[in-house]
Order: structure tokens, then C-alpha cells, then sequence
């Protein structure tokens, strides 16, 4: 076996059978964990123990995480009708330079969210090791990011053209590799990335992003919970004793 | 009409003596895990001061509660529209420096201290981070009146006094304070629950508690800022919001809360009152200067048939309408209308009311003798030294004529004492003044019973729980135990 076959096994593995690795992990650990310890599900703020660095840590890097994943999400699924809005250059450079303000912003969090856990004791003391493995990867991922946006450019382009179809393959359990082996290494170190930030999801706080509390926008302000049925308890089998 | 019932509570302010008993009480049953430790569900302040957390009656700081305008009632702090903004960070959500930094000492240092010429001490250390901490404040640290230039003369409730005022509220031999026990006050228009995105907090139907469901809540911690009274407290290792359960295990034996059990000044009634939970929303957006008023319209008569017949139809047990009929809230807030609840103001609709304190010492100290300022036996409290607008800033949303009502009925009926017991007062006059207070001689009875002969059981009705009809009957009561609030499955501990 020579060398290019061994890259072609390499290939296989990473970008064929990895993401399904991930996935699988992904689902099944997530409703596991939601089932069995559904208690572990919250955002675990620190903003009570430090409060005066986390505004300029915790909104720049949401906001700019929300515009960034927001951005991939439109270009995976409808990549034609980011074609048609990048025909305009002008246009162009509005998409282009909106993601890489996103990403910019993501890691003005990112740096301050580390600096802010090193410096405050008291942060320090709500920090695990899972904490600092999430931020690692959170900023190489978003690293790769600003690298790639910024050195190979028009991403908006040929995300849709070679990273859409790669992802619609896996989707539909046909994975085909070939759109993913030629791109730049810088971008197949942020495809990796995204695998391991997927596969670190379910046993870290990330979790707290799946239970984003959207149906508080529709529900009625009081809340009440009956632990009996109330209607029920005085028809005639429920009859109270008289005292 | 919606009849339901709640659990609903009276602290009789005359007779608290400030002993921290019911905290301490409170303290090593529920809060004394890890991450809870700065918690106090139930604590006792001196007012005037500013409280625990420092400053929690300032909504310009902290937007507690609601706001009525002319769209209705919306919380101050995040409501539906504020809350995706807000989210990643509170703007009004209180921090440790705002409670304060819970501490022990270093106890061992007084044993393993090498010997030598000085005296072992025991230094503080903080129970966050294990190290030395220099202690700056604590949970009353201005009681009696300690530090006032820093507390009590910052106390939000001075609002609306004249200068004179509150500087004789300082002047030295004119000082005043009295105590104001604080528990959850399981409010009928809780703004914590309206403002919780995960609908982790509720309000038990049989009952009225307000919890906080320790598996739905994911630390968004907008209960800390939306609850006025700040009674939600963010436990900073488990990443959930905790608060007073009321005591319910000890409720459904029958047992009064660890608090009210507790208190050695018997201050403290509890029982149930039935209320029309349809009215909460008309009742809770009156002007200002009603919602005493309003509050007291949601009450009901447990002696009405129509009522008991509501209640009876909405599933309400013939013992509890029973409890309701016994029901010494019931008694001090609708019947007698000497109770009143904390802030009206922030439209939560409290279902704990107080009894305004009588300051007893009416008088000044001339320099040689006490000189005091009565015509008669007791002075006029008009001329006490606590002024009425800061009682009324405190208990009846700035409206004097409630604390006036009640102070004068106590003061009626007092005379009526003297005259029955001394003789040194006419009955007449005493039958007289009770006439002006809008009280009977039987209710005056009635009054001085319950307020100073009361027995445990007058004080505390507690309704039977039902344990037929309750949860542990169709729910897995281990699988249960996390939802209400206490007693977690799982490790308190942060999750990864």
C-alpha cells in the first residue's frame, strides 16, 4: 500500500465516517442525557461570582457565534439563493464582511471569557477542565474560521458550491468526499473542528444551547400545576369523607 | 369566579424581637449545601436600612416586579420582548457583592498555632474561594441600626420624607428602627414565575407555594431580577435558582414551616385564604393608592355559600373551605384589615401581609428627664417618630390611610385593655376611641386573643394534605422529588 492510497483511507475515515461518528454520539448522548439527567441541562452562569468583565465576554461572543452559525445554516440550506444574492459584488462584500464581523466578534468573547476565568477567583471556582477542553477547541475552531474568511476569501461562494453539496451528502447518508479533499488544509482543519465541537456537545455545557427556552415567547406569564385533576376528585368515586 | 386556595401568612411586626431565630432555623435545614451558603430564604432586617441584598427595594436598580401602563401589566426587568436580548447577560441581576461573600474562620489555627507570645486568632476565610477575606459586610450586618450612615439613611422607603424627617430619623436620642422579617411571600401574581423562559417556576395549584422545578431551570436567572422582593436566590454551583419551598414536606404532616415553628416572639400565623383567580390581572393593574384595596376584593368569604360552592366545583376539599373558615390571615387581613402586604407598589399581589409595628417610645430625652409628647396614657401615633409615610412606603404602597386604620385599632384597643385590666382609663372614653377605630368591643376580644394569648394551633391552621389525592399517588415520588424544588436525585454539583 502506498502513500496515496493510505491519504485515501485517511480521507475516508475523516470526512466519511467521522461526521457519522459524531452524530451518532451527538443524538444518542444528548437524549440520554436529557432522560437520565435531564438535571445537568442549564447554561451554569458565572455571571452572579463575576460581573463586571462578563458583559464584554459572554454578548460579543453569543452574538457573534449566532451570526456565524446563522451564516453556515443559510448556506447549507439554501445554497442557490446565496448564489443568486452573490451575483452583486456589492452584495458580496455586504455577506462577506458581516461573517467576518461575526467571527471577530466570537473571538473578542472568546479571548475575554478565557481571560476573564483566569483572573477572577471566583470564576475560577465555578471552571472545570470540560470548561477550558470547550473553549480550546471553541477558539481553534474559530480561529481556522477567521483564517480561512480572511485568506481564502469569497467563502460565501464556495461554501455553497463545494461545502452545501458535501453536507447534503452526508445528510442523505450518500457521503461523497471528493467536494471536501481538494479544499485548502486551513478549511479541512475547520471541517474537523465542527466534528469535534459536535462531538464534545453532549457531555459539556454546550447542552444548554438545545434547551433555549422559545416557547416562553407564547405561553401565558403564570404558571400553575395541578397535582391532582381538580375536576375529578368531586365526582362520586372520589366522594370526600364528611368530618 | 376561580376559586382557589393559598396558603397565606401574617407577621405580627409588634411583636418580632429581631433574634434571627427563624432565620437560623430556616438556615440548617435548607441552605447550608455548597452554592447555597449566602442564601438566607428567610432573613430579618432593620428598617430603616437597606436590606439583604443591599438596596433590594430599589427597582431603578434591580427592575423588580411589574409595571402597569396603558398596554396592561409587563415586568420591569425581561419580559417576553426583553428576554431574547438580555439572555447571555442580566443587566439587573444582583451578584454576590450585592448579598455579600459567605465566610468561616480558620478554626484550626487556634489549635495548631505554634506557641508563642501572642494569642491564636481564627482569620476569616471565604466559603467561594478558601482564601482570607477581609469581611466587609454580611447578611445584617446594619442591624440595629449599625453603620446607618451607610444603611439605614439610604433606605429606598425614605422616599417622599421631608428633610426634617429624616434627619431626626438619625438625630441621636431620637433614633427608631424596628424589624422586618422577610420570607417568599408566595405571591398571587409572582412576577418570578412570569418571568422564567424555562417555566421551571410554577404555583402548586392545591396550595398556592411558589417553586422552582431544579430539573426545568437552566440557570437564565431572570427570576433574581424580576422577583422584587429578591426571595430567588442563583445557587452559583449548581447553575439553578433556589428559594423558600414554604416548608411543604412539613405542611403536608401537618407541622407549621421551620420559621413560623420556630419563632420565639410568635409573631408568625399562618393559613389558608381562598381567593378569585380570575380577578388577579383587573386587580393587580389599579392605580397605585387602591391595590391594597384591590387585593383584599380577591378575597374571599369562606362563609359564603356561593363561595364554598366555587370552591367546592374547582376541586377544593370541604377541609381545606374548613381550615379557610379557622383561617387566622384570614381574620387579620380581611376581617380585622390590620394586615397589609409588603410593597403593593410592585403589583406581585404578596400573600404575606404585615401588622404595622406601634414604635412604643413615643418620647425625647430633654437632657434630665424623659419628656413625652402624650396628652394622655399613650402618646398619638401621629407624633411617633417613625413617620407614617415610611411605614406606608413600606406596607401599603405609600397610602397612610392603611397603616392609620391599622395603627389606630391597635392603639384603640389597647385603651380598652387599660380600661378593662388597670382601671386608670374610663371605659367609656376606651369604648369610644374603639367606636373611632371601627372596632367592637368583641372584636377588640377577638383581637388581643389571637395577638397575645394565641395558642400554636390558633396560630398556625394547617390545611390536611391529602395525601389520597396527591402526587405520591400517581407519580413515581422519587422521580418527583426534583421538581419541587428540593431533595435532588443527583449530585448538587456543576455539570460539565
Amino acid at each position: 500500500m502506498n502513500n496515496v492510497a493510505l491519504f485515501d483511507y485517511l480521507n475516508l475515515f475523516l470526512y466519511a465516517v467521522l461526521p457519522y461518528v459524531t452524530l451518532v454520539v451527538f443524538f444518542l448522548v444528548s437524549i440520554q442525557r436529557y432522560i437520565g439527567h435531564g438535571f445537568t441541562y442549564t447554561s451554569l452562569s458565572s455571571q452572579f461570582l463575576e460581573n463586571k468583565v462578563h458583559f464584554w465576554a459572554l454578548v460579543p461572543f453569543h452574538y457573534g457565534i449566532l451570526i456565524i452559525l446563522g451564516g453556515h445554516l443559510i448556506g447549507f440550506l439554501i445554497p442557490g439563493q446565496l448564489l443568486v444574492w452573490n451575483s452583486s459584488p456589492l452584495r458580496l462584500y455586504v455577506l462577506e464582511i458581516t461573517g467576518l464581523i461575526g467571527g471577530v466578534f466570537t473571538m473578542v468573547g472568546l479571548v475575554n471569557i478565557v481571560l476573564r476565568r483566569l483572573t477572577s477567583v471566583k470564576a475560577q471556582m465555578v471552571t472545570t477542565i470540560a470548561d477550558w477542553i470547550v473553549l480550546s477547541v471553541l477558539i481553534f475552531q474559530v480561529g481556522t474560521g477567521i483564517y480561512t474568511a480572511v485568506f481564502h476569501s469569497w467563502g460565501s461562494y464556495w461554501f455553497a458550491t463545494s461545502m452545501s453539496p458535501y453536507l447534503w451528502s452526508i445528510v442523505t447518508l450518500s457521503p461523497d468526499i471528493s467536494f471536501v479533499t481538494p479544499l485548502p488544509y486551513m478549511v479541512k482543519m475547520h471541517i474537523l473542528g465542527a466534528f469535534a465541537v459536535i462531538f464534545l456537545f453532549p457531555f459539556t455545557r454546550l447542552v444548554h444551547v438545545l434547551v433555549v427556552p422559545n416557547p416562553y415567547l407564547w405561553r401565558k406569564p403564570q404558571m400553575v400545576r395541578w397535582y391532582y385533576d381538580r375536576k375529578r376528585i368531586r365526582t362520586t368515586e372520589f366522594e370526600t369523607p364528611k368530618h | 369566579m376561580d376559586i382557589r386556595s393559598q396558603i397565606s401568612m401574617v407577621f405580627h411586626l409588634d411583636k418580632c424581637i429581631g433574634c434571627h431565630t427563624c432565620s437560623i432555623a430556616c438556615k440548617n435545614i435548607w441552605t447550608d449545601r455548597k452554592g447555597t451558603e449566602y442564601m438566607w430564604w428567610n432573613n430579618v432586617e432593620t428598617k430603616p436600612g437597606t436590606g439583604y441584598p443591599t438596596q433590594w427595594e430599589n427597582q431603578d436598580k434591580y427592575q423588580g416586579g411589574w409595571k402597569h401602563d396603558g398596554g396592561g401589566l409587563k415586568l420591569k426587568s425581561t419580559g417576553k420582548g426583553k428576554i431574547i436580548a438580555n439572555i447571555f447577560h442580566n443587566p439587573h441581576q444582583p451578584t454576590m457583592d450585592d448579598y455579600y461573600e459567605p465566610w468561616t474562620y480558620k478554626y484550626e489555627d487556634l489549635f495548631n498555632a505554634p506557641e508563642g507570645t501572642d494569642q491564636p486568632t481564627a482569620r476569616p476565610i471565604s466559603m467561594v474561594t478558601g482564601e482570607f477575606i477581609q469581611v466587609e459586610a454580611g447578611p445584617n450586618w446594619d442591624d440595629d441600626l449599625g453603620g446607618s450612615e451607610v444603611y439605614a439613611q439610604n433606605d429606598p422607603n425614605l422616599e417622599g420624607l421631608s428633610e426634617e424627617q429624616k434627619q431626626q430619623l438619625s438625630a441621636i436620642e431620637r433614633l427608631v428602627f424596628f424589624y422586618f422579617p422577610r420570607i417568599c411571600n408566595h405571591c398571587l401574581n409572582p412576577a418570578c414565575v412570569a418571568s422564567c423562559p424555562s417555566g421551571a417556576l410554577y404555583k402548586r395549584g392545591e396550595d398556592g407555594i411558589v417553586l422552582i422545578d431544579q430539573n426545568r431551570c437552566r440557570g437564565w436567572r431572570s427570576c433574581i431580577a424580576a422577583c422584587p422582593y429578591k426571595k430567588t436566590y442563583y445557587n452559583w454551583q449548581t447553575g439553578k435558582s433556589e428559594k423558600c419551598i414554604l416548608c411543604f414536606p412539613r405542611l403536608e404532616s401537618g407541622q407549621a414551616p421551620a420559621c413560623f415553628h420556630s419563632c420565639v416572639g410568635r409573631i408568625r400565623y399562618l393559613g389558608v385564604l381562598l381567593y378569585d383567580a380570575d380577578m388577579i390581572d383587573e386587580m393587580a393593574s389599579k392605580p397605585e393608592n387602591e391595590l391594597v384595596d384591590a387585593q383584599r376584593d380577591m378575597i374571599k368569604d369562606p362563609f359564603d355559600p356561593k363561595i364554598i360552592e366555587a370552591a367546592r366545583a374547582n376541586g377544593i376539599h370541604d377541609s381545606v373551605i374548613k381550615s379557610a373558615q379557622k383561617s387566622p390571615v384570614y381574620k387579620y387581613v380581611k376581617e380585622w384589615g390590620i394586615a397589609l402586604p409588603p410593597h403593593a407598589e410592585y403589583r406581585t399581589m404578596p400573600m404575606l401581609f404585615y401588622v404595622p409595628p406601634m414604635l412604643p417610645v413615643m418620647s425625647s430625652f430633654d437632657g434630665e428627664t424623659v419628656k413625652t409628647l402624650a396628652e394622655g396614657i399613650f402618646p398619638d401615633f401621629d407624633k411617633a417618630r417613625i413617620p407614617m409615610k415610611f411605614l406606608a412606603n413600606l406596607l401599603s404602597a405609600g397610602n397612610e390611610n392603611h397603616v392609620r386604620y391599622a395603627l389606630r385599632k391597635e392603639m384603640a384597643i389597647r385603651h380598652y385593655r387599660r380600661a378593662l385590666t388597670v382601671g386608670d382609663i374610663e371605659m367609656d372614653a376606651a369604648l369610644k376611641l374603639l367606636t373611632e377605630a371601627d372596632c367592637t368591643p368583641e372584636q377588640a376580644d377577638a383581637i388581643y386573643d389571637l395577638t397575645s394569648l394565641c395558642t400554636f394551633e390558633d396560630r398556625f391552621v394547617i390545611p390536611p394534605a391529602h395525601r389520597e389525592e396527591a402526587i405520591q399517588m400517581t407519580r413515581d415520588p422519587l422521580e418527583h422529588k426534583q421538581s419541587v424544588g428540593f431533595g435532588l436525585r443527583e449530585e448538587p454539583k456543576r455539570g460539565a
